[in-house]
């Protein structure tokens, strides 16, 4: 499998990355020399073998249901570009 | 016309019932103030990592086993890609692969009277997720203000099979998924404040077609009546588009409350390409057989089964024992009630909680927790009835006595105002002659065929009686008299 050059024009897209035409041409060479590598790696048997959604074969650690985070507003906030009335302000957004 | 069927599938997003967030421990408590909720893991942070809240896993399973699903030994979570200033991770935290809750279904009852009809519904998956913060669109000097307490909200997305075929069905679905999901005590189901949520998938095919039309999306419904109202119009404008030669487009759509119509949100085309993927922060979720047991150990008994006890077991309707089983509280209520007044009382029981008691209730705006009528002194008082002490008129009466606090029971209030019925045949024969005698033009016009004279007469003896002539016992003596 290869990546055509408009579908890694579109994958910039949905990540909001702005491409010129000649990285999204560098960036599909990078992408394609990866998508061989994973080819190389489907050639092995993985007949019977329970596909992992973790490269560690670990469970989930679970915590309690109590809360233990006070406010930090004002700290969190002092790092903001800008905010109002204890929100922060974006630039606007409608759909 | 009527050639065209409904399809409707709808997704509910439930609040769980949590006091910290579903990775983070932010309190969930609703309206602090802005931000004020809002951690380092809800704000994504460089650094932080997400740990799972054990009580949201934990309602999962609740609500896997009340529906008689599949609770997975293994789910895992994943990344929804997103760009949204409310979402400042960037992604959403869900699952898509493999859910924590697979199949399962709900029984409805729907519509009332001769028309109503059982139907069940499939339910398609649940899965464990995050909400996302609160955008405010007001004026800040041309910006959007965003309020991230929200944020890490844990939900329970609960997606059912298109197996609806109007918008009755639809609310008649939703209705009872609100009942359960309360019922079994993960969700408060405050609408409100938005922890029960409903997105319709609505489409419309031609009678008879197998396959579906293309469905649009109606998001954010937040009351059984906008459900309703934006399904009607929905299915209307579809049909209109399908009649006058316009291809639907699949679409996401918001029903607007005032104009009472649904408009376009935005078209699925772009905006849809979520590229989950398993997030590495996160382990798979293991839910072993033992976990399973104990909170199926912990369960009430639920609606549906209640509802079947009702009916077998007490010789309800179906309507009357889908009515006490809308919540815990009315059932409890109702169980009582029965207790007290015993159990071949248990349909004037099922009368005075649903009619008397709803409409007392309603009119002060009050739930039936804070009933001033308790469900002994109401037991206590069918008791009356049925033993004959008290006519169903007077009953209201003593009812009302009770409600305003004049008295601890329906006994002391019976004694107090003197409102035993009178069954003694002897003082009621009299009362009979007295009227009979007072009254030669009525007694005149039955004889001459008039049926509402006897009423009339009726009336006559209650009346001498102050109400408490048991009124079987009148009717009987009066027709006697009038026949002799």
């Amino acid at each position: 499998m290869s990546l055509t050059l408009e579908q890694v024009k579109r994958i910039a897209h949905l990540a909001r990355i702005e491409t010129s035409d000649a990285e999204a041409l560098s960036t599909q060479g990078h992408l394609n020399g990866i998508f061989q590598l994973i080819e190389q790696m489907q050639a092995v048997d993985t007949a019977g073998i329970e596909p992992m959604a973790h490269a560690q074969d670990l469970a989930q650690r679970l915590r309690d249901d109590a809360v233990s985070e006070a406010d930090r507003r004002a700290a969190y906030q002092a790092v903001a570009p800008e905010t109002e009335a204890g929100l922060y302000l974006v630039p606007k957004v409608i759909e | 016309m009527n050639q065209w069927e409904v399809v409707i599938g709808i997704e509910t997003h439930a609040q769980l019932a949590t006091v910290s967030k579903i990775f983070s421990g932010a309190s969930t408590a609703f309206g602090a103030e802005p931000n004020t909720q809002a951690c380092a893991v809800d704000l994504a942070l460089p650094g932080v990592l997400p740990v799972l809240n054990r009580k949201a896993v934990d309602c999962a399973i609740r609500f896997g086993l009340a529906i008689g699903a599949d609770v997975a030994p293994k789910s895992v979570f994943a990344r929804k890609n997103y760009f949204y200033p409310d979402l400042p991770k960037g992604y959403q935290i869900s699952q898509m692969d493999l859910p924590v809750v697979v199949g399962g279904s709900l029984t409805l009852q729907v519509g009332s009277g001769d028309k109503a009809y059982e139907k069940v519904v499939r339910l398609t998956r649940a899965h464990l997720e995050e909400d996302a913060g609160k955008s405010l669109h007001e004026d800040f000097h041309g910006k959007s203000g965003i309020d991230l307490n929200r944020a890490g909200t844990p939900l329970l997305e609960i997606v059912s099979e298109p197996d609806m075929r109007s918008s009755d069905e639809a609310v008649a679905y939703a209705k009872v998924l609100h009942g359960l999901v309360r019922w079994i005590g993960i969700c408060d189901g405050n609408m409100q404040e938005g922890s029960f949520r409903c997105d319709a998938n609505v489409s419309v095919r031609p009678k008879g077609q197998v396959e579906f039309g293309t469905r649009r999306e109606i998001k954010n419904l937040n009351s059984f009546r906008f459900l309703k109202e934006a399904i009607d119009f929905e299915v209307q404008w579809q049909i209109n588009e399908i009649e006058e030669g316009r291809k639907i487009q699949q679409a996401t759509v918001l029903f607007d409350p005032d104009s009472g119509e649904t408009r376009m949100m935005r078209s699925k085309e772009d905006a849809h390409d979520y590229r989950y993927f398993p997030d590495p922060d996160l382990l798979p979720l293991v839910i072993g057989a033992e976990w399973v047991a104990r909170v199926k150990g912990e369960l009430p008994e639920l609606p549906g089964q209640k509802r079947e006890r009702f009916m077998t077991g007490l010789g309800l309707s179906a309507y009357d024992a889908g009515t006490l089983t809308a919540s815990q509280e009315i059932a409890a209520y109702f169980e009582a009630t029965v207790a007290v007044a015993g159990a071949n009382n248990a349909k004037p029981c099922a009368n005075w909680v649903m009619v008397d008691l709803a409409a007392r209730l309603n009119k002060e705006g009050k739930e039936i927790a804070e009933a001033p009528v308790s469900a002994p002194q109401l037991g206590g008082l069918i008791q009356r009835i049925a033993d004959n002490t008290i006519s169903n008129n007077i009953a209201k009466k003593v009812f009302e006595a009770l409600w305003n606090g004049e008295g601890a029971t329906a006994d002391e209030v019976i004694d107090k105002q003197g409102l035993k019925q009178i069954t003694d045949s002897g003082a009621i024969e009299a009362l009979v002659d007295e009227v009979l005698a007072a009254n030669a033009a009525n007694v005149a016009e039955f004889k001459a065929g008039k049926e509402k004279a006897f009423n009339a007469l009726v009336g006559q003896v209650m009346k001498a009686a102050k109400g408490k002539a048991n009124p079987q016992q009148v009717n009987d003596l009066l027709k006697q008299k009038l026949a002799g």
